[in-house]
């Protein structure tokens, strides 16, 4: 059977979490075939038939999939889902919105941020906010699977020339619409997708202070995020927010800066291959996952690692 | 108008669950329990939109054993009208729930659901689409603002890039983000109110609606630990180790 991994993208660039979730596909299947739904999106499609382990690359272009409401894409999904036994996507916020439409359109129940794969119908999965991980087997004879990215490595882009099918798919409910879309523009690289981030808690004591962070992030090409604390005392958006109920992270490298280490923040970065943290209390639970500990006051340490990176 | 707050109880977030010894399920034993936090922010909503004069009434749901109905009368001290508990000894999964919160979508025809994004237990972020889905409602996931404009609902989400606003036609299903707004506290005398509310029981089978899980739990385990590092004295130090140790900066 063949596996259908839903392609997340911008109608412009395909988004690495994609490739993610093609390799967690590659685990049930070796035929994978990748939706790319959006309005002016040949350049994603031909961007996707270049990825390693694709076969086959659906790309449906109409106005109604622009901004991946849920409604169209799931009933397209839905209608397309006959030939697959498995259909995949990234559990980004487009693939936790419309995977469990889809999975109750069809009657199945959704396996939801599955971190491993361990056989067709075995996967893993953190709960309580990754305080244990669960084993679960599935007895629904078609899987329908959000995938934590961070858990598995982007298939390689560039090599493949998979077949690009072109779908004539009308879908428009006409029960939801689109008004505006207010994204942070930065220079930065994507959270999820950063090899380095530096995030700021509480002890930043106010969003101004976020620019002792910056100029650290701008020396290592890092992405800047935060804990919830952060965020819900106003220093920085939402979208900053690393943690259970916010992004899941794992950089090469995270820096988290006055953040105490809340079981909730842990839970969004605890997989980051390094980690360091720097609190002027030593107690603080942050010290118990990190890799290297620098007990200070960040308004002098921050500086100085800025002048010494 | 009439909005259906479908709720759930949890472990309290406070509590730092464990697996058993055994690898068996999760050890709940003792532990305090609590409404959902999404699921509080969900019945602060719809409190808000009765206080503004959008809403007439608030009825609350929950799908769970007898014990779930400290948590229907939480929601009743925070300022739903009344409370249903569809009772079962099941573990119900996120689609046999939003199978059961139809049939009583169906009965007591709401005009907007209210629910929380996630439960936090099971973390699954399903309910409130699959009851959308099965409804064939349009859905607001991830809320952070709610406003009803005549026939529409229009909301604000949370998504990774920064925020998107929709509209959506009503009936429909929202679903509640963390900032959507900061439940109140229930007061004495509402906690005493509550009490007196209606809350009715429904058993499950009464439904007639398939419950069967289609998911097992081969096993629950810890998660794999971080082995502890080290304090660095200094910046320098700092600096050093991730260039020469760690090799992640150059």
């Amino acid at each position: 059977m063949t596996a259908l991994v839903i392609a997340e993208h911008d109608n412009n660039e395909l988004k690495v979490s994609t490739q993610n979730t093609v390799s967690a596909a590659l685990k049930l299947d070796s035929d994978i075939h990748v939706l790319v739904a959006g309005s002016d999106c040949n350049s994603v499609a031909e961007e996707t038939a270049t990825c390693e382990g694709v076969t086959k690359v659906l790309c449906v272009d109409s106005k109604e999939y622009e901004n991946f409401l849920a409604e169209n894409i799931a009933n397209l999904i839905k209608n397309l889902s006959s030939d697959y036994s498995a259909i995949l996507a990234p559990a980004t916020t487009n693939g936790k919105n419309y995977m469990p439409r889809v999975a109750a359109l069809l009657d199945v129940a959704q396996i939801s941020d599955i971190s491993a794969v361990e056989s067709e119908d075995t996967f893993q999965r953190a709960i309580y906010a990754g305080n244990c991980i669960a084993t679960v087997q599935s007895s629904d004879s078609k899987k329908v699977i959000t995938v934590r990215t961070t858990a598995f490595d982007a298939t390689p882009k560039g090599s493949n020339s998979a077949e690009i099918l072109k779908l004539e798919e009308v879908n428009d409910a006409g029960i939801s619409e689109f008004i505006k879309e207010e994204l942070a523009k930065s220079d930065r690289p994507e959270l999820t997708a950063a090899e380095v981030v530096i995030s700021g808690g509480r002890g930043m004591q106010n969003g101004d202070n976020f620019t002792l962070l910056e100029g650290i992030a701008d020396k290592l090409g890092a992405a800047i995020g935060a804990s919830r604390a952060a965020v819900d005392s106003g220093f920085v958006p939402n979208d900053y927010q690393v943690g259970q109920t916010g992004k899941i992270v794992a950089p090469n490298l995270y820096i988290a800066v006055g953040i105490s280490g809340a079981i909730q923040h842990l839970a969004g970065m605890k997989d980051s291959k390094v980690i360091v943290a720097i609190n002027k209390d030593e107690d603080a639970p942050i010290f118990q996952v990190a890799d290297y500990g620098l007990v200070a006051d960040l308004f002098t340490a921050l500086p100085e690692m800025e002048s010494k990176i | 108008m009439k909005i259906l707050v479908p709720i759930k109880r949890v472990v309290d977030y406070n509590v730092k669950v464990r697996p058993k010894a055994d690898e068996s399920g999760v050890d709940l034993n003792n532990v305090k329990m609590a409404i959902n936090p999404f699921c509080e922010i969900a019945v602060e909503e719809a409190v808000r939109l009765k206080e503004s004069g959008s809403a007439t009434e608030i009825i609350a749901v929950t799908v769970g054993a007898e014990n779930s109905q400290e948590q229907l009368r939480t929601a009743l001290a925070l300022g739903a009208d009344r409370a249903i508990l569809v009772e079962t000894d099941l573990e119900v999964e996120p689609l046999g729930i939003s199978k059961v919160l139809k049939a009583i979508v169906e009965k007591e025809s709401p005009n907007l659901i209210v629910m929380g994004k996630q439960a936090i237990d099971g973390d699954n972020n399903q309910t409130g689409q699959m009851l959308a889905a099965l409804m064939n409602y349009p859905q607001a996931t991830f809320a952070s603002e709610l406003k009803i404009e005549g026939e529409k609902a229009v909301v604000t989400r949370e998504v990774d890039g920064g925020l998107q606003t929709i509209s959506i036609n009503l009936p429909a299903v929202v679903t509640s983000d963390l900032r959507l707004n900061e439940p109140r506290y229930a007061s004495l005398p509402n906690i005493m109110k509550a009490k007196q509310k209606p809350l009715d029981i429904i058993k499950s089978d009464d439904l007639g609606v398939d419950l069967n899980p289609r998911i097992s739990t081969l096993k629950v385990s810890p998660p794999p630990e971080r082995e502890a590092g080290i304090i660095v004295e200094s910046v320098d130090q700092l600096v050093e180790k991730l260039k020469n140790e760690a090799k992640v900066i150059s």
